[in-house]
């Protein structure tokens, strides 16, 4: 068992929803159940086989790659195929698995216009490859092209399937992301050329971990792609002034994805044009690329540039925290606001990574866990709410309690935990990168970093702010005349409650048990904290 | 023991019964109210089993010297919650044992608890840079009158960990704890009870138990915390039942408004309370267990700065959920939710939540606000400020439930004082006398409103109600009594302890300082409390009735908790009876101090004012002067000139209106500064997004466009044309899909990017040689 999931597991576990796609297309369009079965059984094809991996995954041993895969792939440039599982991996790759059968569940009966569930499918199928893969891949080309790929699908998912403004907001989305990718891939290459083989026990690790070529001596360049080669290697051979541009490259690609102030204004236009399905899948899974990239690219290779970025990012974390508030405050169209709001809980995991503490980079782990399954569940609520009201003009909603009570009562559900709860799966993610900003990463200015802590506490009450008045204005009261006796206008169908059911379960399990994130991520961000000499 | 052990138990059955009335409750005969009323009976059982068991496990403490035995009595705290207590409680055993390093040879001796049995004890654990300072005159002090130590019990659980940090969540069980528990479960069963009716065929039925299941819930989880973690995690989960609960007839837009003031100003206060914590948790080396905390600070481990700021912080948290002054607005209007829930959340315990962290942590704000031997700090002040106005504001209410509101604030006000001057066992005292008139005042309000119409305008719509209502009657003057603190009611019992706890009065005896000012404001609150609490006798039970219909006296399950809570609110004080009073047999005087109060290294060394007569005499004066002046003023129509004042005086109406405006606080809060948020700040926040931020990016991507497709046009149709025109012909084969978005944008793309790409790497080449 062991062996077969050394050699397939992470291979499948990618891979699967992709056979699934191109099984779809040899389904004729007509035949829509057989279409539906196989983009729910790839998905949950690929959550079995995730299960079982986490099942088999040593968690004694977190901080290292585990089921590694490396074969040659790209030999002109030493770019190779590796994937591996981590702690810092682990949960970002069951949120995926989590979430993409849920959306499926939920897309049983609302393909949204123009319709074609085929094509629906096997864009989403061909998106979660993606996903998995950029979180799986430990190499920086195959990183990149995973990374590049989610792009595609949810272009088209926008694009075809979206609401009124959909070209504006798909073409907004593909540009930018492109555009911070392009900064991206010339870090990338950078690295490449400019690192150099390490000196004493690092190169003994590196030798050890086959990211050498045969003859290779201390100072020769390292012609590496590998994640961990370049880590082991710390850069060596770049000069400070260069690593800070060279990460200011990454800032750029991954900042964007995030998204962070001042590159958020593709994600409004994104989500509210998004179809919910396309909505619920960017929220909770393609803006952690940003975070993720951060934690396991950017900072451990480039430690020392990470020092010098990590003031910059602070700040605009805790910009995005305030501004992402404020801009919630002004928004008339429900979806919007939750879009916003991503900007102000992306700002909590951020200034945790700024931190480049332990603790810091643990809540941000968290926070991206918990914001996916949060505002994942508060984009499926809208978009159940457009489908009903046929609106999500804040003025005209109201006593949603009252036409759909179940409906209301989870909406309710999912903005105290979108506010950081205690006691449900938000809390994690905003406190504790509050705690850790009090004490920084050693040489990090302190005092900034305490004014940071004090605004970003400020913002949840913020948070709290645009929240509850969000819900007050559409759950609370009587409905209006307009919506009254709409017949449209039904509670919870079966379909939502078993997309939304884990959920909410989810939620409230990971809030009572912060130790099934925490203790798992916790050992992989502490070797991270510690390269960087936090 | 073992109650001490399992008291999980017992917020853990409300969290049971709040997931079985969520559930199942609608499906039940009684819709679920009989669920709740089971399982917070029998958390009260148990409730009052772990106190029988915490007062024969005290009157074991082992009687010892000093410092050595406060460290032995630490044995029950498991190491894994708190490594300090731990250490200490080694250390204790080892100079118990005369192992000590230099404790061997003195332990046994007459100074046993001198300063070098207290190094020996508390050096060891805390370095030599230890002040035993505290700890020696801490067992001076007891060592005269008990010589032993509280043996709190705590034990905890890996909650989570954080690379090689253990974060655990227990209990901590002590006689703090232990008073709350009982207090809660109580006031906590009887108003399960008095809902059945007075709730009774309302919309929601069952989700207001759900939520009177899990606030108690969370109210015991926060009370029983062993980490400040735990508390926060308390704290909010009290604050959202508040929340749901304020708002529970949602459908009004007031009493949603209610809700969200209620919820957004406590946290306002929040994050005083998140930055106290992190400050603290810094300070204790890392750490959020109360244990280790309240030791090092009582230790002098850890800087008065920090100690100063951390409790200034939390001290803002106290303001927004206790309800003092200027965060106090939140209060007055969450008696939009069902009157229950008035009196069990907004009166009796989730309102004293802030009042309890105090207590708890009291190391950190007596050495943090160096509350011994000083005259002013802001907990006393804030404390004394909240006691007088809140009493104020209550002369000019109409509504009876916001009479009782202001008069919760002041009386909060009272509490916080006494913390801010080191009398702690008055503070706490107080609290528990508090809870039992104050809840009987607002479930009296409740059943008097029951009889009205649901009104609570006692001015235009009560009166004359004696009669009527006799059970509630005589049951709302006993509580209104009590409060006015009338001897021997509890109520005099307990605000004389904090009276005398200012140690201002002359010759009062054995208090931590000397807060003149505080006793002033505190004697003109209590004057206050008295005359506007005749007031609302005479509004609602003399004179005419005023309102519609003919009201009735309630029925049995409304009068009943009454009752239970106007006795209890009669005889209180008995638990407290002060030390002089020693033509009492033994064992009847102090008994609360005795068994509520720690003593040990966790706790500060405060000391007690003694019962001071003339001042005791003077409080009831003043209190009587205040009814006698309302029943004057009200029952006899004295002082005609006074009334009507403010329609012919200027300045009277001017004070008045300050009053009825409530200081202008709400003006300033919700039109000025919230005002200002949601409006002009967030629309600029937006306008920065929709012009500047997006302009910028328009601008570029049209620029980008014209470039790209001037790049396409020119080089990459000429030049590459061949793979492209191959590449858009498989991709054009794909579908209908593809065909309806592509319009040769995505090569556009592509071209641009890979162009974009060479030049950058092209530049970064030339830059970075």
């Amino acid at each position: 068992m062991m062996n077969f999931l050394n050699d397939w597991g992470l291979v499948l576990t990618i891979f699967l929803p992709l056979a699934g796609a191109l099984v779809m297309m040899a389904i004729p369009k007509q035949s829509e159940g057989a279409i539906k079965l196989v983009a729910l059984g790839a998905p949950l094809a690929a959550a079995a086989m995730g299960i079982l991996l986490m099942l088999n995954f040593d968690y004694g041993d977190s901080e290292s790659l585990q089921f590694m895969v490396n074969r040659n792939w790209i030999e002109l440039i030493n770019s190779n195929f590796i994937l591996g599982l981590d702690g810092l991996s682990l949960p970002l790759l069951a949120l995926t698995l989590f979430i993409v059968p849920l959306v499926v569940i939920y897309s049983w009966q609302h393909v949204p216009n123009p319709g074609n569930p085929k094509a629906f499918f096997t864009l989403m199928l061909i998106l979660e490859t993606a996903m998995i893969g950029s979180f799986l891949a430990q190499d920086l080309i195959l990183f990149f092209v995973f990374f590049e790929v989610t792009l595609l699908p949810m272009y088209f998912l926008i694009g075809v399937w979206g609401g009124e403004q959909r070209r504006y907001a798909s073409i907004k989305f593909f540009l930018y992301t492109l555009f911070g990718s392009a900064f991206m891939i010339v870090a990338f290459v950078a690295l490449y050329f400019l690192a150099k083989a390490p000196t004493g026990i690092a190169l003994e690790q590196l030798r050890a971990l086959g990211g050498s070529y045969a003859d290779m001596q201390a100072g020769d360049p390292l012609r590496s792609f590998g994640m961990q080669a370049l880590t082991y290697s710390g850069a060596a051979g770049i000069a400070k002034t260069t690593a800070i541009v060279i990460f200011g490259g990454m800032f750029l690609g991954f900042g964007i994805k995030v998204p962070m102030f001042p590159f958020h204004t593709w994600l409004p236009d994104a989500h509210t044009q998004a179809p919910t399905q396309g909505s619920v899948i960017l929220a909770a899974v393609l803006l952690k690329l940003g975070t993720y990239g951060f934690i396991r690219i950017a900072i451990p290779i480039l430690p020392v540039a990470a020092r010098a970025w990590a003031p910059i990012i602070g700040i605009l974390a805790v910009i995005g925290i305030i501004y992402g508030a404020l801009g919630c405050l002004a928004q008339t169209d429900m979806k919007r606001l939750i879009a916003f709001s991503s900007v102000s809980h992306m700002g909590y995991t951020m200034l945790g990574i700024s931190t480049l503490t332990a603790f810091g980079l643990n809540a941000a782990v968290f926070g991206m866990v918990a914001h996916g399954l949060i505002t994942g569940l508060l984009f499926f609520i809208a978009g159940s709410v457009k489908e009903r009201y046929h609106t999500l003009d804040i003025k005209r909603l109201g006593g949603l309690l009252i036409s759909a009570p179940k409906m209301g009562w989870i909406l309710g559900f999912a903005t105290m935990a979108s506010l950081g709860l205690p006691g449900l799966a938000g809390f994690w993610g905003e406190f504790p990168a509050i705690l850790a900003a009090y004490e920084p990463a050693v040489g990090l200015n302190v005092a900034l970093f305490r004014t940071l802590m004090v605004l970003a506490a400020v913002g949840t009450v913020l948070a709290a702010g645009y929240l509850l008045w969000l819900y007050q204005r559409t759950a609370f009261g009587t409905p209006s005349e307009e919506f009254e006796n709409d017949p449209n206008i039904t509670d919870v169908n079966k379909f939502e409650w078993l997309a939304w059911s884990p959920i909410i379960a989810g939620i409230v399990i990971l809030g009572f048990f912060p130790g099934l994130i925490f203790n798992v991520a916790g050992p992989a961000v502490e070797v991270i904290a510690r390269t960087v000499g936090g | 023991m073992w109650f001490f052990t399992h008291v999980w138990i017992i917020p853990a059955l409300m969290a049971l019964s709040f997931l079985l009335i969520l559930f199942f409750g609608k499906k039940m005969p009684k819709k679920g109210a009989e669920i709740g009323i089971v399982f917070v009976g029998a958390a009260f059982v148990l409730a009052l089993l772990t106190g029988g068991n915490w007062i024969a496990w005290s009157n074991d403490n082992p009687k010892g010297d000093g410092p050595a035995a406060e460290g032995a009595a630490l044995a029950n705290v498991d190491p894994s919650c708190s490594s300090v207590a731990a250490e200490a409680a080694a250390a204790g055993e080892a100079a118990e044992h005369g192992e000590g390093k230099k404790g061997e040879g003195h332990s046994k001796d007459a100074e046993g608890h001198s300063k070098e049995g207290a190094s020996a004890a508390t050096s060891a654990p805390l370095g030599e840079s230890a002040a035993p300072v505290a700890a020696t005159t801490s067992s001076a002090e007891k060592a005269g009158k008990e010589e032993v130590a509280t043996r709190p019990v705590v034990s905890c659980i890996n909650w989570f960990q954080n690379g090689d940090q253990t974060i655990s969540i227990g209990t901590l069980v002590d006689g703090q704890s232990v008073l709350l528990l009982i207090v809660v479960t109580l006031i906590s069963l009887l108003v399960h009870v008095f809902s059945t009716d007075y709730v009774h065929g309302d919309r929601r039925y069952t989700h207001y138990f759900a939520f009177l299941s899990l606030f108690t819930a969370s109210m015991l989880f926060f009370v029983l915390s062993e980490n400040t973690l735990q508390m926060i995690v308390g704290w909010e989960l009290v604050g959202v039942c508040s929340f749901a609960l304020i708002g529970h007839w949602w459908e009004e837009k007031p009493n949603s408004d209610a809700a969200l003031k209620a919820f957004l100003t406590n946290r306002v206060g929040d994050i005083g309370l998140l930055v106290g914590v992190i400050v603290l948790y810094f300070a204790a080396g890392k750490s959020f267990s109360i244990m280790d905390l309240n030791i090092l600070a009582n230790e002098g481990e850890i800087s008065h700065n920090l100690l100063l700021i951390g409790s200034l912080c939390l001290i803002t948290a106290v303001m927004s959920k206790s309800g003092q002054f200027i965060l106090h607005t939140w209060l007055p209007d969450a008696m939009a939710g069902p009157t229950p829930v008035s009196a069990l959340i907004h009166a009796a315990t989730m309102v004293v939540a802030g009042v309890y962290m105090v207590a708890r942590l009291y190391p950190v704000f007596f050495e943090g606000l160096s509350i011994s031997g000083s005259s002013v700090n802001a907990l006393s002040m804030i404390g004394a400020i909240t006691a007088l106005f809140g009493a104020m504001l209550a002369f000019v209410q109409k509504d009876i439930k916001k009479v009782l509101a202001y008069s919760t604030v002041s009386q909060l006000g009272f509490m916080v004082t006494a913390l801010g001057v080191g009398a702690w066992t008055a503070a706490l005292f107080h609290l528990f006398t508090h809870a039992f008139f104050k809840a009987c005042l607002f479930l009296g309000a409740g059943s008097l409103s029951h009889a009205c119409h649901h009104s609570f305008n006692m001015v235009d719509d009560m009166g004359g109600l004696r009669k009527i209502m006799p059970k509630t009657f005589w049951t709302y003057l006993v509580a209104t009594a009590a409060l006015a603190g009338v001897f021997p009611l509890s109520g005099f019992w307990s605000k004389d302890e904090i009276l005398a706890g200012t140690g201002s009065f002359p010759g009062t005896t054995g208090a931590n300082g000397e807060y003149h000012v505080m006793l002033v404001m505190l004697l003109l609150a209590a004057f206050c409390t008295a005359a506007y609490m005749t007031r609302t006798i005479w509004y609602a039970f003399y004179g005419e009735y005023r309102g519609h219909g003919t009201p009735h006296e309630s029925g049995p399950r409304i009068t009943t908790p009454l009752i239970i809570l106007a006795s209890l609110g009669a005889i209180a004080g008995i638990f407290n009876l002060p030390a002089a009073f020693d033509f009492l047999p033994e064992g009847a005087q102090t008994r609360f101090e005795h068994y509520v109060e720690p003593v040990g290294l966790y706790f500060p060394a405060i000391t007690h004012a003694g019962f001071n007569p003339a001042l005791a005499v003077i409080s009831v004066l003043v209190g009587l002067s205040g009814i006698g002046l309302a029943y004057l003023y009200f029952f006899k129509d004295a002082f005609a000139g006074l009334h009507g004042l403010a329609e012919r005086n200027k300045v009277a109406a001017f004070f008045k209106n300050i009053l009825v405006n409530k200081y202008y606080f709400d003006w300033l809060y919700t039109t000025v500064i919230v005002g200002f948020v949601k409006g002009p700040l967030a629309r600029a926040a937006n306008w920065f997004s929709a012009n500047v931020i997006d302009g910028t990016v328009n601008l570029v991507g049209k620029t980008a466009v014209g470039s790209g497709s001037w790049v396409y046009k020119n080089v990459d149709q000429k030049v590459v044309d061949g793979a492209v025109n191959g590449a858009g012909s498989s991709a054009s084969g794909v579908g209908a899909m593809l065909r309806l978005t592509q319009t040769g944008r995505i090569q556009q793309y592509a071209a641009l990017f890979f162009a974009a790409v060479a030049i950058l790497a092209g530049v970064f080449v030339v830059v970075i040689g």
